[in-house]
């Protein structure tokens, strides 16, 4: 029972959300194999051939891969696809663009960000924005599955390597090519690994008001995030957003300010180990979720707590 | 050039969840149902295009039991042209929806497939990217933005991080992601004017694919409760909670 992993990678640094997702993927079977691609990359490939638990990376050794597209990477994977019984990757926009396409390829039926493994057929993930949880077991010969970073421990790396075998791949399509990517910059961790996140909602009333939350989170090094809410009303932009549709999260500390705790919200962030709530109105349901609540103007608030820390 | 448009009838984004007693799955008798909010998004881009001059007909397409016909007629409703409803009882798999679809794609020849990222019952964000495995399609998956520049589409697809641009190759499956437009409210005229347009039905039999289930759901259970904590009265308890009782600062 041998498990391919899918990792990703970035400036010579292996992807913490695939670094988390892989700890769900040793649970499957009894061997783990990891998969990186990209050329050039020696620096990402020394590192996942460090991560414990893991005996063999298969490098697929191609420019064509310096930026996934799915159509590539699953002609790819699926070629080699015999060897394996378990096909998994973080449940990033990445992965759930790649492996649905690889499951209907391998006729199987994908189980998406699991949260837990009960046994190496049966698994366990949220439906409903996180309002029931699932049991499901499957039937596949081969399974494959994306892994919700947040429900697992970091893996770490080891001292010595293991087996590094080079893969060049051939026939891979042409149906699509990567034109541009524009991340926003920001001098603030990533929201998926920050250890802090303040995060604001249609209570904040615009775009330039999220300054306020920036000053804050300066003090704390911490990330920002936004609600859906104040997505939707365009204060910040999508990649912002905590919640079921955007991202999943669970840091430390949580902060939201200006957001009421709408159910899809709620499921993007109450793992969190401490959730601090502040708030006008007393009745909004993010009180009922939090361990701190401050009922209080944010604009006074905001400040004051940015004068404290 | 025909646009696909799949559409999902769910319970309505709105509707409080309630898990059944006997933890076999989510209560949905006498629960008010919508069309997915995502698939909402793909019928206002298919139309859209339509109004640009980009394409000529819209099929929207749901599979599902009798009721699903109402969710048909709400695309039509929006400005689809006419529907095609797999009636069905069972509720089938993204694999299985994905199987059926590849077969309507064979029939209709479509130029382009638009359909939500994901449906909110079962979030499984699967059933666009199967579908343009099986039909061997370029896929534009949780896009914000499309261009449609003659054998070509430029997409901009909401990653973490930011945003990535690719360029695809039509025909294409484009699934939708929140901030691509918002959909329109149907007017009453359109209102009266869907209930004449045609919607085909069919069975799941008629296309000759396996769509028997893989998965089989053990249990369903609610998500453990947090408690709430307590109140503080300012800034500076708020600041001392945190760092002596909590140790996150």
């Amino acid at each position: 029972m041998t498990t391919l992993f899918f990792t990703e990678h970035a400036k010579g640094q292996l992807n913490d959300q695939s670094l988390k997702a892989i700890s769900g993927a040793k649970k499957f079977g009894d061997e783990l194999h990891v998969l990186i691609a990209g050329s050039d990359i020696d620096d990402a490939v020394a590192q996942a051939s460090k991560i414990e638990g893991v005996s063999k990376v298969i490098h697929l050794d191609n420019s064509e891969f310096d930026n996934i597209l799915a159509e590539k990477l699953t002609t790819a994977i699926f070629d080699i696809s015999a060897d394996y019984n378990f096909f998994a990757a973080a449940a990033t926009t990445t992965g759930k663009n790649v492996m649905p396409r690889l499951a209907a390829k391998l006729d199987v039926s994908q189980i998406s960000e699991i949260i837990g493994v009960e046994s190496p057929d049966t698994f366990i993930r949220t439906i409903y924005a996180g309002n029931a949880i699932a049991t499901v077991q499957s039937s596949d010969a081969k399974k494959v599955l994306t892994i919700r970073p947040t429900a697992f421990q970091m893996s770490l790396l080891g001292d010595t390597a293991c087996e590094i075998t080079k893969v060049s791949s051939e026939n891979i399509p042409k149906l699509s090519e990567f034109v541009s990517e524009e991340l926003t910059k920001s001098d603030r961790p990533e929201l998926t690994s920050a250890k802090t996140i303040i995060s604001g909602g249609r209570g904040m009333q615009n775009g330039e008001n999220f300054e306020l939350l920036d000053k804050v989170a300066a003090k704390l090094n911490a990330a920002v995030g936004a609600s859906r809410a104040a997505v939707d009303a365009g204060f910040v932009p999508n990649d912002y957003q905590v919640g079921q549709t955007g991202k999943v999260v669970a840091p430390e500390l949580y902060i939201a300010v200006g957001i009421s705790g709408a159910i899809q919200h709620l499921a993007g962030m109450k793992d969190s180990k401490i959730i601090v709530a502040i708030n006008k109105d007393e009745e909004a349901p993010i009180f009922d979720v939090a361990d701190y609540g401050l009922v209080a103007d944010l604009f006074q608030v905001l400040p004051e707590l940015e004068e404290a820390l | 050039m025909k646009i696909l448009v799949p559409v999902k009838r769910v319970i309505d984004p709105y509707v409080n969840i309630r898990v059944k007693s006997d933890q076999t799955g989510v209560e949905t008798d006498n629960v008010k149902m919508s069309m997915n909010p995502f698939c909402e998004i793909a019928v206002e881009e298919a139309i859209r295009l339509k109004e640009a001059g980009k394409a000529e007909e819209i099929i929207a397409i749901s599979i599902g039991n009798q009721q699903c016909q109402e969710t048909i007629r709400t695309a039509l409703a929006m400005g689809a042209d006419r529907g095609i409803h797999v009636l069905t009882d069972n509720i089938l798999e993204p694999l299985a929806l994905a199987k059926i679809l590849a077969k309507i794609y064979e029939e209709e020849k479509p130029g382009l497939v638009v359909m939500g990222k994901q449906a909110i019952d079962g979030d499984n964000n699967q059933t666009g990217q199967m579908f343009a495995a099986l039909t061997n399609l370029s896929q534009g998956t949780f896009a914000s933005k499309i261009d449609i520049e003659g054998e070509q589409a430029i997409v901009t697809r909401e990653v973490d991080g930011g945003l990535q641009t690719i360029k695809i190759s039509m025909p294409a499956v484009i699934t939708t992601d929140l901030r691509l437009n918002e959909p329109r409210y149907a007017s009453l005229p359109n209102i009266m004017k869907a209930k004449k347009k045609t919607i085909d039905q069919k069975a799941p039999e008629d296309f000759g694919v396996d769509v028997s289930p893989r998965l089989k759901i053990l249990k369903v259970v609610e998500p453990p409760k947090r408690q709430a904590g307590i109140k503080v009265e300012s800034v500076s308890e708020l600041v001392e909670k945190l760092k002596n009782e909590a140790g996150v600062i």
